[in-house]
């Protein structure tokens, strides 16, 4: 198999993925959708005509006017397709359809910050503070543990070694969002260094506001690299022993090649596939866990978003956070793949 | 790997420390979640989000053993249940007494006092309630009479040191302090020094008497609670839960779910891999197009949604997490039943005209159980952490009081920000502790199974 067969196969496999998701996502919240989209269309003519009199005032009886509100309502039901069942193939087939090109439609309860009720918008205000808190946490945590797991790995056996996996094991049982509460303990309440809840006060058109957000910031990338670089130091700790035993690095090392630069050039770079690999997947899942992190920090992104439309069920929003979770997910999971198949060629053959 | 035998195994892990650990926190775990399972009925569980059960008990006390550290103590929270009971006839009245003796050497006030009661009479006796302090004094906190009933009803009520009748008699005593006595609330002056306002250490006696006409009256409940601001080994919620029982049934939640999910998990991974692996061709290529796709399923969202829209119970959150397990243990066994399969005996018993179920069971299953041994080991901390996650967005079980529902309902009511640390540490660390005894054990297997990470 070719890499170009191979990235084919690949992104022919994720797009299913995609379909498959949204048509679960769609499943599943499907009849709660059609009930709440038709309660507010009865809404919308009811109150409708409680501002217009005159069209009450138009008909001589009651059960004529109750006739007409009827009418109307079903009128409205069919032009937007809400006669037929969510599962007909029609309207499944047009919710995908506007769902793949991001028109989410309109929130129910959810605004953005500005006001908009429009999920696309309110994704694409949230999805960056996502981006910026969790990529910037990934890659702190890879230099922190590229070089601790290099300088354990290459001391095997030593108490920094040990030290380094011992924390590995243990930070990785405890979940992060209760380190998070800790450190709104520790930091909010018995030192008051920084806030408890991450989201800024001040609106975010203040031109201080990047500032505020980054301060707010503090406390959760703070949290995620703790929790987050013992493992990625026992992980490649452990590729560095495994390739510290390799034939070539023992003959360089009695050619008298400097310890140092044997690790850092000819060992990490063995290494360096699944190394990066790992990296791609690892963002990836930082997203999954946002949606806990951020409910604890109170960081006013994608996390959150999807935590607070589960809580007041907002469907619209709910759809389009999971498309977008999902996009995202498949995106480092297909970039990983792509990386792991262009370093090791066996994986294509495969 | 596979030329391991099981006595090996044995041998290997008993060597290795990490191992025992492991091993060691595990038993406790299992022995709490035992004596847990015994002792406290199943019935109990109920209770957990019923505020009538926890009704007596402090609101966001701290543990009683903080007290062992600090010079001023602070104020326990006291349910005495067991009065001295006197019974006394003159002429035609009939007085019944109760008597609490309270030994209060704090440094702070209580919070409140509540005199808890049932009694059976007929006709409106009286009911007097005194206290008789460390220096002599007698206070007189009430003297009411209870209301009428001519049949021997029973009459429950709940005194509330709150009631205006106690302020009211404790001002017209406000000659006994030598100082000003007004807009102090009744614990603060039952419990004050006379000459200056400072918590008075010494015996207390709660006195309460019944008198009435009838010889048939009697006190069948008497409780007195002294609201202190303090209770129990882990101290309790804003919603007066006793946090060691929260703990204590959390225990063998926890492990229920965390083994089921894991094992189930394996096993399933295990099969459908084995299976893909051993027959090849279009078949693997399929089943594992499959795994791909579950693969890329973005396991929290979908668990979150599954759980608002199907069912948040415990068992069928069980389920989904084994939906999401099975997969990457799946794609392991698949490519080690690809080694597997090239062996001779294999090879052999398939030449043998073998069923193909049997040569899995047999042959190729029994050289990956070391390895399924160490996956289950290791899934079972993220079953746990997954579970507590849910739980504590608040989509958990609301029926089972799991550690992660704990966690939950200190996140809403602020626990951190507030500092009531006794609400957030535990928990956590049973979490911990319970998922570092499976990751010890993962680990130990781990290093027998693939002998290069050992070094």
């Amino acid at each position: 198999m070719t890499l170009k067969r191979y990235v084919a196969t690949r992104l022919i496999t994720m797009f299913g993925v995609l379909m498959i998701t949204l048509l679960i996502t769609i499943a599943l919240v499907g009849s709660n959708m059609d009930s709440i989209l038709k309660q507010g269309v009865v809404f919308q003519v009811r109150s409708e005509i409680t501002e217009n009199p005159a069209i009450a005032e138009s008909f001589s009886s009651v059960d004529e006017f109750e006739l007409f509100i009827q009418t109307q309502i079903e009128q409205r039901i069919k032009t937007l397709g809400l006669d037929e069942p969510w599962y007909s193939p029609q309207r499944i087939g047009l919710t995908m359809y506007k769902i793949l090109f991001l028109d989410f439609g309109h929130a129910t309860f959810l605004t953005s910050d500005s006001g908009s009720s429009d999920v696309k918008e309110i994704i694409l205000e949230k999805l960056p503070r996502t981006i910026l808190l969790f990529t910037t946490a990934t890659i702190i945590i890879s230099v922190i543990g590229i070089f601790l797991g290099a300088l354990a790995g290459s001391k095997a056996g030593s108490i920094l070694d040990r030290i380094t996996s011992s924390f590995a094991i243990i930070s990785s049982s405890f979940p992060v969002w209760w380190i998070g509460m800790l450190m709104i303990f520790v930091f909010s309440f018995v030192y008051h260094i920084f806030p408890a809840r991450a989201t800024p006060l001040i609106p975010s058109s203040d031109p201080s506001y990047i500032g505020s957000l980054l301060y707010h910031m503090t406390l959760p990338l703070i949290t995620i690299v703790i929790i987050g670089f013992g493992s990625w130091a026992y992980l490649v700790r452990n590729f560095i022993v495994g390739i510290m035993q390799e034939d070539f690095i023992i003959a360089k090392k009695t050619m008298g090649i400097n310890q140092k630069k044997i690790i850092y050039t000819h060992a990490l770079k063995n290494a360096a596939p699944p190394i990066v690999t790992i990296l791609a997947l690892s963002l990836s899942g930082s997203l999954g866990g946002a949606i806990i992190t951020e409910a604890v920090f109170d960081w006013p992104g994608m996390g959150r978003l999807y935590f607070e439309a589960i809580t007041v069920m907002d469907l619209p929003v709910i759809i389009g956070a999971t498309y977008i979770l999902t996009v995202f997910f498949l995106i480092s999971i297909f970039v990983a793949d792509l990386l792991y198949g262009y370093f090791d060629p066996r994986v294509r053959t495969g | 790997m596979s030329s391991i035998t099981s006595q090996e195994i044995k041998v290997e892990f008993l060597k290795s420390k990490i191992g025992i650990a492991g091993i060691a926190i595990l038993s406790v775990l299992i022995f709490t979640s035992i004596i847990v399972v015994v002792v406290i009925p199943v019935d109990t569980f109920k209770e957990w989000n019923n505020p009538g059960n926890w009704i007596s008990y402090p609101k966001v006390a701290i543990p009683v053993w903080i007290n062992l550290f600090l010079s001023e103590k602070i104020p326990e929270h006291k349910i005495l249940n067991t009065p001295n009971v006197n019974y006394d006839v003159s002429g035609d009245t009939s007085i019944t007494s109760h008597q609490f003796g309270v030994n209060f050497d704090y440094g702070d006030f209580p919070n409140d006092f509540i005199y808890e009661f049932s009694a059976k009479y007929s006709g409106t006796p009286l009911l007097q309630m005194d206290v008789i302090r460390p220096d002599g004094i007698q206070l007189k906190l009430l003297s009411t009479s209870l209301p009428y009933s001519d049949s021997n009803s029973i009459h429950s009520e709940r005194i509330f040191s709150t009631d205006n009748a106690i302020r009211k008699n404790l001002y017209l005593q406000s000659n006994k302090f030598l100082f000003s006595i007004n807009n102090l609330s009744v614990e603060d002056i039952v419990f004050s020094k006379t000459e200056n306002h400072e918590p008075l250490k010494g015996n207390y006696i709660f006195l309460i008497k019944m008198y009435g006409s009838d010889s048939e009256n009697q006190i069948s409940e008497s409780k007195l609670i002294i609201g202190g601001k303090a209770f129990g080994i882990m101290g309790t919620d804003e919603l007066r839960r006793d946090l060691a029982a929260g703990l204590l049934w959390g225990t063998p939640l926890a492990l229920f779910i965390g083994l089921v999910v894991a094992i189930a998990s394996v096993i399933m991974g295990l099969l459908y891999g084995v299976y893909a692996g051993y027959r090849g061709k279009k078949t693997d290529e399929t089943m594992m197009r499959f795994n791909d796709v579950i693969y890329a399923l973005p396991a929290l969202p979908f668990l979150i949604i599954l759980s608002v829209t199907i069912s948040n119970s415990i068992f069928v959150m069980i389920g989904f997490l084994m939906i999401f397990g099975w997969v990457g243990i799946a794609k392991v066994a698949r490519s080690m039943a690809l080694q597997i399969k090239t062996r001779g005996y294999v090879e052999a018993a398939n030449m043998m005209g073998q069923k193909d179920s049997k040569i899995v069971l047999r042959h190729i299953l029994p050289q990956l159980l070391p390895y399924a041994f160490a996956s289950i080991a290791i899934s079972v901390p993220a079953a746990i952490t997954t579970e507590a996650g849910l739980s504590f967005l608040g989509l958990g079980d609301p029926s089972f009081p799991t550690w992660g529902q704990i966690l939950h309902d200190a996140n809403v009511y602020g626990a951190a920000a507030r500092g009531l640390w006794w609400w957030i540490m535990p928990p956590g660390v049973m979490i911990a502790i319970t998922g570092l005894a499976f990751v010890f054990i993962g680990n130990a297997l781990d290093a027998i199974v693939n002998p290069k990470l050992k070094r």
